[in-house]
């Protein structure tokens, strides 16, 4: 497991981060420091930006203004030193629909230079066993949920993108995801969620995002369930 | 080289579950060329006409691929798959490329003995080995370019429009080449040597689009 050292740079920095699209600017001046091994909550309504700072953090998206690292790299200069390092989970779960989830985990393990019995490892670990060699479009979207939460974790990342990672899941199936992706996991982590109470129990940091502004930044135990409602009103 | 394994190998198998990209290009060819055979009511077809239908319509089914290439990318996440993993990003472009060319061949496994019952003089099959070189060498070239701008159209709303009308132009060469090397073999009074010069030219545009585009490919996969 990728565990924090007293060595270990950021996880993530950002410094005045902004990202366009054409003209409508997504995210303005967003500044933060994550310590590796940590956890932040981003909370913001439809829009603010989440999204888009968690495709950055990606190193899919570049950003347009500021200054981001992760894991130490600059973006997008140095993105090539951590790529690997980072899982997403995004809306989709980046899996081919006509192959199976083992499948679909053996094509990732390859690419990241992952044995491919990790990925019937974690399959196992999620309850996915017994539907291993179904086609991904046959499986419920609880079922694709927990495949694609294999797929993030398969090469043990140590900053783990969450975006909304327990939809879909019945409380068995995120009980049994919760050691790969939850707080114990052990991976540093940007959590997106709408879930107020679970997103604050979770986070050791909380950032707000309004219309693509850093609304608040604070340690998660001096932020309360209203402040994180007030980014929605 | 593993990286450009693993896309080959789930592409392949996508294709061998889905059959969309294919059978498309097969049923497209063989169809065209039973409307040759009739629209052209002639026993047979020699020189050059022989080969402008033969390419022509290689080159048009050869679309039908192009369009397909990138599709699963596109619609299911690959491409975000892909580019999260350690790996060079122009392993993509030479897999993708490698699985066109392999699609192209499979079709033509069928599509030319078809060409060649349906609208050459009997016999015409001797010039085959000669045959085999040139389909290799513009299927190479296919391959190449059709990847580059399968990369390219991919993101655009019209991808059935925006492809066809970015490769064919840029393909003229390629049909230009593969037409006048093929030529000589389909000739009516029997197959003549294959003409070196329009081997060359295939080979050298293949070079040429291969560099160009091992070098923008990196570009075309920003955001």
């Amino acid at each position: 497991m990728a565990a924090a050292t007293a060595d270990s740079p950021d996880a993530v920095a950002l410094e005045g981060v902004g990202r366009a699209y054409g003209e409508r600017v997504a995210l303005r001046d967003v500044t933060f420091t994550l310590p590796a091994g940590a956890t932040v909550a981003v909370f913001g309504a439809n829009g603010a930006g989440k999204t888009t700072l968690l495709r950055i953090l990606a190193m899919l998206l570049r950003p347009h203004a500021g200054v981001a690292r992760v894991l130490g790299a600059a973006l997008p200069r140095e993105a090539w030193k951590a790529r690997g390092q980072v899982g997403l989970l995004g809306h989709e779960p980046l899996l081919y629909r006509d192959l199976t989830a083992r499948e679909n985990l053996r094509y990732h393990a390859r690419l990241h230079r992952v044995a491919p019995r990790r990925g019937d490892d974690l399959l196992e670990r999620v309850g996915l066993a017994a539907r291993a060699d179904d086609p991904v479009r046959t499986l419920s979207r609880g079922m694709a949920q927990r495949a694609a939460i294999c797929r993030t974790v398969l090469h043990d990342p140590s900053l783990l993108l969450l975006d909304e990672p327990l939809a879909n899941l019945d409380p068995g199936g995120a009980a049994a995801v919760a050691p790969l992706i939850g707080r114990g996991s052990g991976h540093a982590r940007v959590l997106i969620s709408h879930d107020v109470e679970q997103g604050l129990a979770e986070a050791d940091w909380v950032l707000g995002l309004r219309a693509g502004r850093q609304a608040l930044w604070a340690p998660g135990d001096q932020v309360s369930a209203a402040d994180v409602r007030g980014l929605y009103a | 080289m593993a990286a450009v394994s693993a896309v080959v190998r789930k592409d392949l198998r996508l294709e061998a579950r889905a059959f969309e990209s294919v059978p498309a290009m097969l049923m497209f060819s063989v169809t065209t060329f039973v409307l040759f055979h009739f629209g052209l009511d002639r026993g047979a077809l020699a020189g050059d006409l022989a080969a402008g239908v033969l390419w022509v319509t290689l080159l048009l089914a050869a679309v039908l691929g192009m369009n397909r290439l990138f599709a699963t990318e596109h619609e299911q996440g690959g491409f975000d798959g892909f580019l999260l993993a350690p790996v060079d990003r122009t392993a993509l472009f030479v897999a993708k490329a490698t699985v066109l060319f392999a699609f192209l061949v499979a079709a033509e496994l069928i599509a030319v003995p078809a060409f060649a019952l349906l609208l050459l003089e009997p016999g015409a099959g001797q010039a085959l080995p000669e045959l085999v070189a040139v389909l290799a060498l513009a299927d190479a070239g296919i391959a190449v370019v059709g990847t580059l701008v399968g990369a390219l159209g991919v993101q655009t709303r019209a991808r059935e429009l925006m492809i066809p009308l970015l490769a064919l132009p840029l393909l003229i060469p390629v049909i230009i080449g593969a037409a006048e090397a093929t030529a000589p073999l389909f000739a009516a009074a029997g197959a003549e040597p294959l003409p070196g010069r329009w081997l060359a030219v295939l080979a050298l545009y293949d070079a040429v689009f291969a560099l160009l585009a091992y070098a923008v490919f990196d570009f075309l996969l920003e955001d």
